[in-house]
């Protein structure tokens, strides 16, 4: 069941309150940016005014307003990216799946892209799906689930992923080595601070009131999406390959 | 716009848009003007003259022109109307090789829609083309010995459709079954070069064997070829008959360019080679949509 629907009995209600964004653009790069969004909106039955509205609203909401009469085959992967996910809302759906939409893409157009789709699960009380092998983007999610080879290997809010699978961790900046050795935790130095593991923070919240005088300049912060992955699953990321 | 609408117009535009595929679809009928143009009308011509002489009589050169030429005419028209049919019909293997086709299935459209789109589209460029290929060899004829009417012209022109919609169904169905560019390529490059030779086009059909005779006379292609014929040479037979040729030797020639056809040695009538090809017109057409709705349907995992 799917929002309600039979996928057996009405799939083709089912297929009217989803949108999908895949992995790889496929939009026709001979035609428009418009000649594209106008197609896959009559299938979903939306044309003349109706659709010249939706094209308006999602122009702005997407910003490619200055790329409708340009060719997809000119486009920018980010900006191909806009009209992928622009040709998946057209015809309003309950429920988004991305397949990891933002693989490829520079920083500027990642948080571009989320920042729509945030508001998008805000605004339209839409439900995204998402798969991706950026641990960090999952640490927004309300629901994750970390697939190995095909098998679920944990699953639940991100806070009770990091919570379970990691501890947190306590920089020290501004300090000498011998002051760090003197807390007796694991530690490892990174570039001009030092980093301490910690089980959890109320540990972090004892040693500090243990030892005020070095902690002058310092952050508390929890483990990453990536390290609960790591702990999850005993393996490690390296771009989408798994070891 | 509904659906069916915007993907024919999308699968259209794609079509002229990709040079490639526009271009390897027009080479087919300039190949084939070339050739014959350059070589096979003497060939032509002196089977023709060589056929007079053996019967003692005597014809102008405007006689022998139209009849060379329109025998020229109906032979490229009856092969780019399967060939470039062949050639435009790639669309729907290139969706499948981008992976726009499972894309198309996420939303409602039916997948019976889908596949009319796919074939409208090839039509509606199939026949551009081949309509201008008419129109260049009607020109052609013009000035090599004009002696058709308005009615040969129109049935001509009917004849040309009557072929493209045949081409097309017929490439859907086979090129339903490809998935990628390699086999697309190979199947045009075959369909090009040898389907000229079965509908009798490069050589009239009277002079293969009996046997194959037979094995062509079951295909559709054959009649649409005849069709082309008979209306193309229509007037010069006419004209052969006022100018005192013999019945027996207008008959015979009639056989030797295919314009008379014999199935299981009856001879078909021109009403029942319509018959013919409109009736594998609606069977390659059945089972195109057929296979979309049920093979296609099962693989894109929505029942």
């Amino acid at each position: 069941m799917i929002s309600g629907e039979d996928l057996d009995e009405s799939p083709d209600n089912i297929k009217r309150i989803l949108g999908v964004v895949f992995q790889n653009s496929v939009l026709d790069k001979d035609l428009s940016v418009r000649d594209n969004l106008e197609s896959r909106a009559a299938l979903y039955g939306i044309h003349g005014k109706a659709f010249k509205a939706r094209l308006e609203e999602l122009s702005e909401l997407l910003e490619f307003k200055e790329l409708l009469k340009r060719t997809v085959g000119k486009l920018s992967g980010g900006q191909r990216r806009r009209i992928d996910i622009a040709r998946a809302l057209l015809h309003k759906p309950d429920i988004l799946i991305f397949d990891e939409p933002t693989t490829g893409l520079d920083p500027q157009t990642r948080k571009n892209i989320w920042r729509v789709i945030s508001d998008l699960r805000r605004n339209e009380n839409m439900t995204v799906f998402l798969t991706t092998h950026y641990m960090e983007e999952a640490t927004d999610a309300d629901y994750v689930v970390i697939l190995d080879s095909g098998r679920i290997s944990a699953e639940g809010t991100p806070l009770n992923l990091k919570n379970t699978y990691t501890g947190d961790f306590v920089t020290l900046y501004n300090t000498e080595e011998d002051k760090i050795k003197q807390l007796g935790a694991t530690y490892e130095k990174i570039k001009d601070a030092y980093r301490i593991s910690v089980p959890g923070t109320y540990a972090a919240t004892e040693m500090i009131l243990k030892h005020p005088e070095i902690f002058s300049d310092y952050e508390i912060t929890k483990g990453k999406m990536d390290d609960v992955f790591l702990a999850a699953t005993g393996k490690k990321l390296t771009g989408g390959m798994e070891k | 716009m509904t659906g069916l609408g915007a993907l024919i117009k999308r699968n259209t535009k794609l079509y002229f848009k990709d040079k490639g595929m526009f271009f390897t679809s027009l080479i087919t009928p300039l190949i084939l003007l070339v050739l014959y143009g350059t070589f096979l009308s003497n060939v032509y011509e002196d089977t023709f003259r060589g056929a007079l002489e053996a019967a003692g009589a005597e014809a102008s050169d405007k006689l022998i022109g139209g009849c060379v030429g329109g025998e020229l005419v109906s032979s490229l028209l009856a092969v780019s109307c399967i060939t470039v049919a062949f050639c435009s019909n790639l669309l729907m293997v290139q969706d499948k090789i981008s992976g726009a086709r499972r894309d198309l299935t996420i939303t409602p459209v039916k997948h019976s829609t889908l596949a009319l789109s796919y074939y409208m589209s090839t039509l509606l460029s199939t026949l551009l083309i081949c309509l201008i290929a008419t129109g260049v060899c009607l020109g052609y004829l013009a000035y090599e010995g004009w002696y058709l009417t308005g009615e040969d012209v129109g049935c001509i022109i009917i004849d040309v459709f009557l072929l493209v919609l045949f081409g097309t169904a017929l490439s859907s169905c086979v090129n339903f079954f490809l998935s990628t560019s390699g086999q697309a390529s190979a199947v045009g490059t075959i369909v090009s070069a040898g389907y000229g030779f079965i509908c009798g086009a490069y050589m009239p059909i009277s002079q293969f064997s009996e046997g194959l005779q037979k094995v062509i006379s079951f295909l559709p292609g054959t009649y649409g070829t005849s069709l082309l014929r008979n209306h193309a040479l229509r007037g010069v037979f006419e004209e052969m008959s006022q100018t005192g040729f013999p019945d027996e030797t207008v008959e015979a020639i009639r056989d030797s360019v295919d314009c008379n056809l014999y199935f299981l040695d009856e001879k078909v009538s021109l009403d029942n080679m319509y018959v013919i090809v409109t009736a594998a017109i609606a069977v390659f057409i059945i089972i195109y949509i057929v296979m979309n709705v049920t093979i296609l349907k099962k693989h894109d995992g929505m029942s």
